[in-house]
């Protein structure tokens, strides 16, 4: 007889998304330290005295009992860890945190374990939850971040195509080709991007993860969004698709009631 | 499903098929539902069916708060009882509903017909915002209250509709949330009780 598997196990998690089910339940999708992304069933959360559903809203961080069921794991109890409160009370950032567990999302398979998504991921609400904290430093960090944890580290060292040192020059990035191609190997290259100087710069900084350093950075709009279109190129070539919710947070910003906002 | 029902007489599994498409309806409910409509009364099995038409022939939205209405404007927006000072901002016209059994709201609604959801693609465009903007306009209104869900996406709505009509300098207000009745202090989430604390009252 093979040896029981316990019928409830406890994991940490920081939940990325819900959907309904039926009369009260939820789907909600949790990423987990030790278990990657997962799906479990919470019973009953939509109904008013759920000791659960403060729990689960997402962009929580909770301790969870589940149990096993025939398709899908079913939520017994959930405990808050950290709700990052702060990051909920302010649409820029709580826009660009639902932003982030998209991306989480999307780049990750069912219970495929990857410690350091989750880690980046706890850290970058964290930072979208202090209010001083630069927001959309804090999502650049993360998608470059992300894109190296998922296996997509952009080579920004050498020149991806002659491996030679790179200039301070305006080169050029190749989302098909994962890095930075030098002036010299350009020609007959398709669908490459120009990189200023200062943009590879940044870029370097973010990918050694020095979130100190890269919060204290004085970066101008136009590098800004410099960057910003480049990285939302290489994560729109490696996905095959826009993330939904970057509409939003570009809608956000187009608003004028929005422009009044310094927070972003 | 119709080779399994090839027993049923054609228009039964006509029907059986059509109570399949009904949501939380199996095949197994269908069939007896389907079966039950067989016994049933000439007249009640009319009664049904006129119902269901009259409720696609007759129900529209109301042109002002967006609520399901069979004459328009509907009863609550034409009612000289209603102060049309406030406008209350829910997301389902279930939520009317749910709000009127309090008899304790004398406002008028507007209803959204969603709530905005980044991640499922659902902006502030495909929801009735430009309709509720509109309403605004000729400075009847002094209080908009966001009665949307107390979870991220209400929250992400009623933040994003605060900061639009912000400009107009009404006074916008959400809907308390502290502890629920028959909730038990143990099980709150901390964003609960801290705005249950926040929003304490003299006993």
């Amino acid at each position: 007889m093979p040896a029981r598997i316990p019928r409830v196990y406890r994991t940490e998690a920081i939940v990325l998304r819900q959907r309904k089910l039926g009369e009260a339940d939820r789907i909600v999708t949790l990423y987990s330290p030790q278990l990657g992304k997962l799906e479990a069933v919470a019973k009953g959360v939509r109904r008013q005295t759920s000791r659960k559903a403060g729990h689960l809203e997402p962009l929580t961080w909770s301790t969870l009992l589940l149990a096993h069921g025939q398709n899908l794991d079913i939520v017994t109890q959930s405990e808050t860890v950290e709700s990052f409160m702060a990051l909920r009370q302010d649409l820029q950032r709580l826009a660009r945190g639902i932003y982030c567990a998209e991306l989480v999302d999307r780049f990750s398979e069912p219970r495929v374990e990857n410690y350091p998504v989750f880690r980046l991921l706890a850290e970058t609400l964290r930072r979208l939850s202090t209010s001083d904290a630069p927001a959309d430093v804090a999502v650049r960090l993360f998608e470059v971040q992300l894109l190296a944890f998922a296996g997509y580290r952009p080579q920004l060292d050498r020149c991806v195509v002659c491996s030679g040192p790179l200039t301070p020059v305006t080169n050029a990035f190749g989302p098909a080709l994962g890095g930075v191609v030098c002036p010299g190997c350009r020609a007959g290259q398709p669908g490459l991007w120009p990189l200023s100087v200062n943009a590879l710069k940044v870029l370097r900084l973010l990918q050694r993860g020095d979130w100190g350093t890269a919060a204290g950075l004085r970066v101008a709009a136009e590098l800004q969004s410099e960057i910003e279109l480049l990285l939302r190129g290489y994560i729109r070539y490696v996905l095959e698709t826009t993330p939904r919710s970057a509409v939003f947070v570009d809608a956000l910003r187009r608003d004028p009631a929005e422009a009044l906002s310094p927070t972003a | 499903m119709n080779d399994v029902l090839s027993a049923a007489a054609t228009p039964v599994a006509r029907l059986i098929d059509e109570f399949h498409k009904l949501p939380g309806i199996g095949p197994k409910s269908a069939q007896r539902l389907a079966y039950y409509i067989l016994r049933t009364s000439a007249d009640d099995a009319n009664a049904l069916a006129q119902a269901i038409v009259d409720v696609k022939e007759q129900i529209t939205f109301c042109s002002s708060c967006q609520n399901l209405t069979e004459i328009d404007p509907c009863r609550i927006c034409r009612s000289d009882k209603r102060d049309p000072t406030v406008i209350c901002v829910v997301e389902e016209p279930l939520d009317i509903l749910a709000i009127e059994r309090t008899r304790s709201y004398k406002g008028l609604y507007h209803v959204l017909h969603g709530v905005i959801s980044p991640i499922d693609g659902v902006g502030p465009e495909d929801l009735k915002v430009e309709e509720l903007m509109g309403r605004l306009q000729d400075g009847a209104v002094r209080e908009v209250i966001m009665a949307t869900n107390p979870n991220v996406e209400g929250d992400a709505t009623a933040m994003y509709l605060d900061r639009k009509i912000a400009p107009l300098g009404l006074r916008v207000t959400r809907l308390a949330r502290g502890l629920a009745m028959g909730a038990d202090l143990e099980y709150a989430d901390e964003v609960t009780l801290t705005r249950a604390l926040e929003g304490r009252q003299q006993v």
